[in-house]
């Protein structure tokens, strides 16, 4: 791999390990609070996940040449970070976090499963194991967003209204980060361009198909987004809610920075 | 397989897996190779779930346990996906005893699996359902069981 090839496969890696480990603390945020106990654990677990394939994406990224997970999870700041302000937004209320999981774990499984092609082989490694921890959110989120939107007025309700304002985010997923059209060129990765277009095909007909309208119309054989994407996170341009994430990330960090044998 | 090599193998039978304490991690195949290289003893293991929370423990246990046996330890987390099947018929049989069904080998095919039916390990029914895919630990989801009314667990396919 060039020099250059190394530094753009850094960079990818940090915005997956980014996003696993702040989508993974905000569903946490539903542990002993899920609205039935059987929720509480899907979320739980969930999360748990999300956050051991954070670990896996910062181990490799930290073979490449960057700081230990430790280091990189409890002492950067918010701008440096890069995760999509999609996955630093609030929990909302269930329907919103529901929804959330839906769009962003189908986003996942697009991209393990183009990533289990990878020219590198650790990337492709990694991401297959991922993948087989990732059916089970798919058959989990799947079955509730289609039990909430098929379900009384009020829940239909209220994943139309979760759709409608999580989409613009989702698709700041598939912002471009400095170097994608190097790994691109070299097999390492997939084009963000190209899994847009197949998270739009897998998500826009069941969405629709539950009965929920989506913010895109179908052109011929695509989906054109009828919603301004949500940006910035690729560039370590954040909102405030990921400050709070990180304030509560690194408190016990700050105050004693050897606390770490637990 | 040479005297130190079986050494070493009996070393790694000793280590269990704490969240199935009746389980070594040979049982439940974590461990993928070993080599032996002079006074070093290098294990390669799989780690069942990404997010588990026992990897630490596993991978310190099975560092102690080759020092034990007299080698210098180097223990390498590999990045291969693990699978049920790679579960011995031993880890099955000891997990029914403690009212944990397994997964069944799928030879990939796990898909259909992870829906199936599993025989309760209380009382044998097939009349069971997946009552949560998600259960106490990251590996484990809750069933029920028609037959003898009560619920159980089921180690996940992989």
């Amino acid at each position: 791999m060039t020099d250059q090839q190394t530094t753009a496969l850094s960079t990818m890696l940090l915005c997956l390990a980014d996003d696993e480990y702040i989508i993974g603390h905000r569903m946490s945020e539903w542990t002993g609070q899920g609205p039935i106990i059987e929720e509480d654990i899907a979320f739980s677990s969930m999360a748990q996940d999300e956050l051991g394939h954070a670990l896996g994406f910062y181990t490799l990224l930290h073979e490449l040449g960057a700081d230990d997970p430790d280091t990189l999870v409890f002492t950067r700041d918010a701008s440096a970070y890069r995760n999509s302000i999609f996955t630093e937004q609030p929990r909302g209320d269930y329907a919103w976090s529901m929804m959330r999981q839906f769009l962003y774990d189908g986003a996942e499984t697009e991209r393990l499963g183009a990533l289990a092609t990878s020219a590198f082989e650790p990337l492709r490694d990694l991401a297959v194991r991922m993948l087989q921890e990732e059916r089970y959110h798919w058959m989990h989120n799947a079955t509730f967003v289609r039990r909430l939107a098929l379900g009384t007025e009020e829940s239909r309700l209220r994943m139309q209204s979760a759709l409608t304002e999580a989409f613009p985010f989702a698709l700041g997923l598939f912002e471009p980060y400095d170097g994608e059209e190097l790994l691109v060129a070299a097999g390492i990765a997939p084009a963000e361009d190209h899994l847009r277009r197949r998270w739009l095909d897998r998500m826009c007909p069941l969405l629709e198909e539950y009965g929920l309208k989506v913010p895109a119309h179908r052109d011929g054989d695509n989906w054109r987004v009828d919603a301004a994407p949500v940006l910035g996170g690729r560039q370590g341009r954040h909102t405030e809610h990921l400050l709070g994430i990180l304030d509560a990330m690194h408190v016990l960090r700050s105050a004693d920075p050897d606390a770490v044998n637990w | 397989m040479d005297e130190r090599e079986q050494i070493l193998w009996t070393a790694l039978e000793e280590v269990k897996d704490p969240e199935i304490p009746t389980v070594s991690v040979v049982e439940m195949g974590i461990i993928e190779s070993v080599l032996i290289d002079g006074p070093r003893a290098s294990v390669t293991m799989i780690p069942t779930f990404s997010g588990c929370p026992a990897l630490h423990v596993i991978r310190d246990d099975i560092a102690e346990a080759v020092r034990g046996a007299g080698f210098e330890a180097e223990v390498i987390v590999s990045r291969k996906a693990w699978s049920t099947d790679r579960l011995s018929e031993s880890a099955r049989e000891k997990m029914r005893a403690i009212g944990l069904a397994s997964a069944r080998p799928h030879g990939g095919n796990v898909e259909w699996e992870m829906l199936a039916p599993v025989p309760c390990p209380y009382c044998g029914s097939e009349n069971t359902a997946v009552e949560n895919s998600f259960g106490p630990t990251l590996c484990r989801a809750i069933m029920y069981c028609n037959g003898c009314r009560q619920s159980f667990e089921k180690f996940k396919p992989l």
